[in-house]
């Protein structure tokens, strides 16, 4: 049976070739012993017998490449043949190695976290059909409690939706207090998630009974295995939250941690139940947008309905009451804070991936002309298997065997680094006050595009000498001997390649170098106080259970005692810094206003509360007017102070100070100063109205204590601690200082400068070593020419000069080509990277000054060898 | 039209061979081509092993070891139902090739 013969030569060839031996061999006997009785002699006979089959090796090599089944073996031949090419050329194995592992690993980095943060579905059993219901514009994400219910009972496309926020808390055990941060969620959130717990039980829809009626706790299983040696008798114990008691009734899976990505709560708490007394007020303010809504789709239903299903029940609830004003709703996917963090991570990583792409692509080109100068190398070798009978489809299996092996073990290699490069990722907290980590680790996605992008940049720059090998004439290139005198005076493809790989080159190096002077000048941008110098001690009052009247005694004692520790020179309060994670924005309205709908607001504002003294220790400028005394209480008139913005856009030139303003709580409040203008949420934002009241006015457990002092933190924290420690030991307080605490919101632009940094420097690594190649292979292949000329009597400056004027050429035209690229392709970098211009003079020399040194370095060692070319012993040489 | 090339013949002539004769050699086959067409046509044996294996990965025809009458070990080829099928499409193709070129050649 022919099928079974296939297989069986699947395994081998060398019985395929016995076989056809066999029968040729069968054939020539019967034609001997025919021959031998038409009277020829054995010798003649044996002679006309052969001679009908021409070249035997070759019509036996046709047939055993008919049969498909030797394909196989025939792939394998080759891979075995391209590693014992390679082995015997290290030099150009380690360049290609190292120069793939650059290349294909940098993907790799950059897909993990772009498959991590933007591909990847929620880590729940059915993540398909679930959407955060955010508003309309973006970057409004937040949903009122009212408001949820409202869009949970009347919908008719969703099975169900949960609501949930993120908030911290102090965890109070025997020995210590802990900050520790937790999920408050609907009764539902675990049942529409098809979460099972590991220990215990989880709370349902039905143990909601109004507010306060559950105080129960769901441990995350890391907090459970820290905190309570992962006690299996845990469930049914009391542990006390801001010192009140919640009762544990289950543990959740080790894999959940919740409905965003890289967030990571240590317990979760029914949304009707809070740990802090005024914790529940939200449940009845339809204005109060502080929770996320994520819904799960019916099946069959698509987003596009389900968002016209929730816009005509928001339309509804806009005309009932006046809160719902601006109520709109669309679906987004959910897991980076609603989609807080959504359209800059994903536009963020796309542009990265686009660079690291464009890095790879780099690394091709100079792969491909590495290859192709190899093959040149080579070409007496291939004209010769040519000449014996070998297909140039053949040759080519040959040569791209070799471009794809080595990429594969390249991409290998560079997957291996990435790993553990990611791995250590995993493990990075990159905030010590915040649970806020990404598992980026690969997973089979990612192993696959590593593989995908190996195979095809081998293809890539494995197919590039294709032309050579159509075009070799095996006659003509054994007869001048290899490819020495090929012209070397018209422009050849590798040229090509070279001038677009420095094109890309100084296109990153650009592009890291106006990431660079964006983040430096975002260090030295106002901000509306001064950082340097101040230490922070955040903490929640009600974590120590103060609330109300008992709040404010606490906070003066803090002041006073704090103030008297030596060094110290000022303090103050305020709720939450400005750049901080928190800060809430409010309405503002003209006196007379009537109609306190959103859209009839002045301005919005954000709003601060602060304590006398605040101001100064900020370093925040008061412009006009006073700052607030310990009489701006409760009981005097409401009084506030604002910054520029907010002065300018209510009452332009005219002076603020007495001026009146309200709220939605339709109370008037009295203008009593002037600040400077900061920044609040972001360091690119534009300036935003902002608005500053007195502690007392407008409570608020939030305590960020401010302490500045000429002093190192060091020096000062640790009496800060013991003062605090003794007004309440039980309140958890987080120190750092306040350059730190802005870490927060320098991370994009740091991890963009980074990223960029690092793009820049493997671009900068490849261009030197293409010119790098390129050079050298000119000279190397030019010595018999220049020792030719060095002794009919040129000068080495002119050898030197015809050597390399090629690759320097291509040097300035490609690095050009790439500033102006860079140039354009920095706009995108500007909605990053604060202040990021590329028309900055600095960033422009940095960029010349880059590559004119890169390529003095990669020509400097051809160059040396061009001057050093002794005629005599060259040309015995040759 | 269709395969009236000078391969297609090869197959033609070797199929028609098998469908007479059973079972039959290579060896065997150029022999019978030989006699049959009066030393008119000689297959070469360089071509005709490669048409041979090629018939065989096609499902043409199947090939068994067997002993000669001299006692030797040759290889023995018979035609597939395939086989059978694909000659008639030759022999069909062959007869519109043949008159299509005595046309051409009548044309006065």
């Amino acid at each position: 049976m022919h099928i079974f013969r296939r297989i069986v030569n699947t395994c081998s060839r060398s019985k395929l070739h016995q076989e056809i031996d066999a029968e040729i061999q069968a054939h020539v006997e019967m034609r001997m012993a025919d021959n031998i009785a038409a009277r020829m002699s054995p010798e003649e006979a044996r002679r006309d017998a052969l001679i009908r089959f021409g070249n035997r090796t070759v019509m036996r090599e046709r047939m055993t490449a008919m049969d498909a089944a030797t394909a196989f073996d025939a792939f394998g031949r080759d891979l075995r043949y391209a590693a014992r090419q390679l082995r015997r050329s290290p030099a150009f194995t380690a360049t290609a190695l190292v120069t793939l592992i650059l290349g294909i690993g940098a993907n790799v980095v950059v897909f993990s976290v772009l498959n991590a943060l933007v591909l990847r579905p929620l880590d729940v059993p059915q993540p398909t059909g679930l959407y955060n219901v955010v508003h309309k514009s973006p970057g409004d994400d937040n949903q009122s409690y009212p408001d949820y219910v409202d869009f949970r009972s009347k919908n008719s496309t969703f099975t169900d939706m949960a609501a949930y926020r993120f908030q911290s808390a102090g965890f109070t055990t025997r020995d210590a207090a802990y900050l520790c941060w937790y999920y408050r969620v609907s009764g539902n959130y675990f049942d529409m998630l098809g979460v099972q717990p590991a220990q215990g039980r989880f709370f349902h829809a039905s143990d909601e009974h109004g507010p306060n009626s559950a105080p129960y706790l769901v441990l995350s299983h890391d907090f459970w295995r820290r905190h309570f040696d992962s006690d299996p008798k845990i469930v049914g114990t009391t542990v006390d939250i801001n010192k009140h008691p919640f009762t544990v009734i289950g543990v959740a899976p080790v894999t959940f941690h919740g409905t965003d990505l890289f967030l990571w709560p240590d317990f979760w708490m029914p949304i009707v139940d809070s740990p802090d007394d005024e914790g529940t007020n939200f449940l009845s303010i339809r204005g109060m947008h502080n929770l996320w809504i994520l819904g799960k789709l019916k099946p069959g239903v698509t987003p596009q309905q389900a968002t016209d299903n929730l816009n005509a029940i928001a339309r509804e609830l806009a005309r009932q009451y006046p809160e719902d004003d601006y109520l709109s709703a669309r679906l987004v996917k959910p897991g980076l804070m609603g989609d807080m963090f959504g359209d800059p991570a994903r536009s963020f990583l796309a542009g990265i991936m686009l660079l690291a792409f464009l890095v790879l692509l780099a690394a091709c080109t100079n792969l491909a002309s590495l290859f192709a100068a190899r093959t040149a190398d080579r070409s007496r070798e291939l004209a010769i298997r040519l000449a014996i009978g070998s297909s140039r489809w053949d040759v080519l299996r040959q040569l791209l065997s070799e471009a794809v092996l080595l990429s594969v073990l390249g991409g290998a290699l560079g997957t291996l680094f990435s790993t553990t490069l990611l791995n250590a990722l995993t493990r990075w907290q990159p905030f010590r006050e915040y649970p806020v980590h990404v598992t980026v680790s690969p997973d089979p996605k990612v192993y696959f595009v590593a593989l995908l992008l190996s195979i095809c940049s081998g293809m890539v720059w494995g197919l590039v000498p294709i032309r050579q090998i159509w075009a070799t004439d095996s006659v003509q290139v054994m007869k001048i001997g290899g490819a020495g005198t090929l012209a070397f005076r018209r422009f050849t493809l590798r040229d090509l390649l070279l001038g677009v790989q420095i094109t890309l080159c100084t296109l990153l190096v650009t592009a890291s170098f106006v990431a660079l002077r964006g983040m430096q000048r975002s260090l030295h941008a106002p901000l509306g106080f001064q950082p340097q110098g101040v230490v922070l001690a955040d903490t929640d009052l009600h974590m120590g259970g103060h609330s109300g009247a008992s709040v404010t005694p606490v906070r003066k004692r803090m002041l006073e005692e704090v103030g008297r520790i030596p060094g110290v020179t000022s303090v103050g309060i305020i709720d939450e810094t400005p750049l901080g994670t928190g800060g809430s924005s409010t309405y503002i309205y003209r006196m007379g206003t009537i109609d306190f709908r959103p859209s009839n607001m002045a301005v919005g504002a954000k709003y601060f509360s602060i304590s006398p003294g605040y101001l100064h220790a900020a370093g925040t400028q008061l412009l006009k007017g006073r700052d607030f005394t310990w009489h701006d209480d409760a009981k005097s008139p409401k009084v506030a102070i604002v910054n520029e913005t907010f002065a300018r856009s209510m009452f332009g030139s005219a002076s603020a100070l007495g001026q009146e303003f309200m709220m939605g709580d339709k109370i008037s409040h009295e203008i009593v100063g002037v600040v400077e203008n900061g920044k609040y949420d972001s360091l690119t934002e534009a300036p935003w109205a902002a608005v500053f009241f007195p502690l007392e006015q407008n409570p608020d457990s939030d305590t960020s204590l401010l302490v500045r002092s000429p002093l190192p933190p060091a020096e000062i924290l640790p009496e800060l601690r013991r003062t605090l420690g003794q007004i309440d030991p039980s309140l958890p307080f987080v120190f750092h200082s306040w350059p730190d605490a802005l870490a927060f919101v320098q991370f994009p632009a740091r991890i963009a400068t980074a990223t960029l940094g690092v793009m820049g420097l493997l671009a900068a690594m490849l261009a030197v070593t293409g010119v790098f190649g390129m050079a050298m292979y000119a000279v190397s292949k030019r010595m018999r020419e220049f020792g030719i000329r060095a002794a009919v009597g040129a000068q080495p400056v002119q050898l030197m000069g015809s050597a390399l004027s090629r690759p320097l050429l291509l040097l300035l035209s490609g690095s050009a080509a790439g500033l102006l690229l860079g140039v354009i392709a920095s706009r995108l970098l500007a909605q990053i990277v604060y202040q990021a211009t590329p028309r900055d003079p600095l960033v422009l020399a940095g960029a010349v000054i880059t590559m004119a040194l890169l390529g003095l370095a990669a020509t400097w060692i051809p160059a040396q060898r061009a001057l050093r070319v002794h005629p005599a012993r060259l040309l015995r040489e040759e | 039209m269709a395969r009236n090339d000078l391969q297609g013949t090869l197959d033609l002539l070797v199929l028609k061979t098998l469908s007479q004769l059973g079972e039959l050699h290579g060896y065997g086959i150029v022999l019978h081509i030989q006699r049959a067409s009066d030393e008119l046509l000689s297959v070469e044996e360089g071509s005709l092993y490669p048409a041979l294996h090629r018939m065989e990965m096609s499902g043409w025809i199947r090939s068994e070891w067997k002993v000669t009458d001299t006692n030797r070990k040759a290889k023995y080829y018979r035609l597939t139902p395939a086989g059978q099928k694909e000659l008639q499409n030759a022999e069909k193709s062959f007869e519109h090739l043949v008159k299509g070129v005595r046309a051409i050649l009548r044309y006065a």
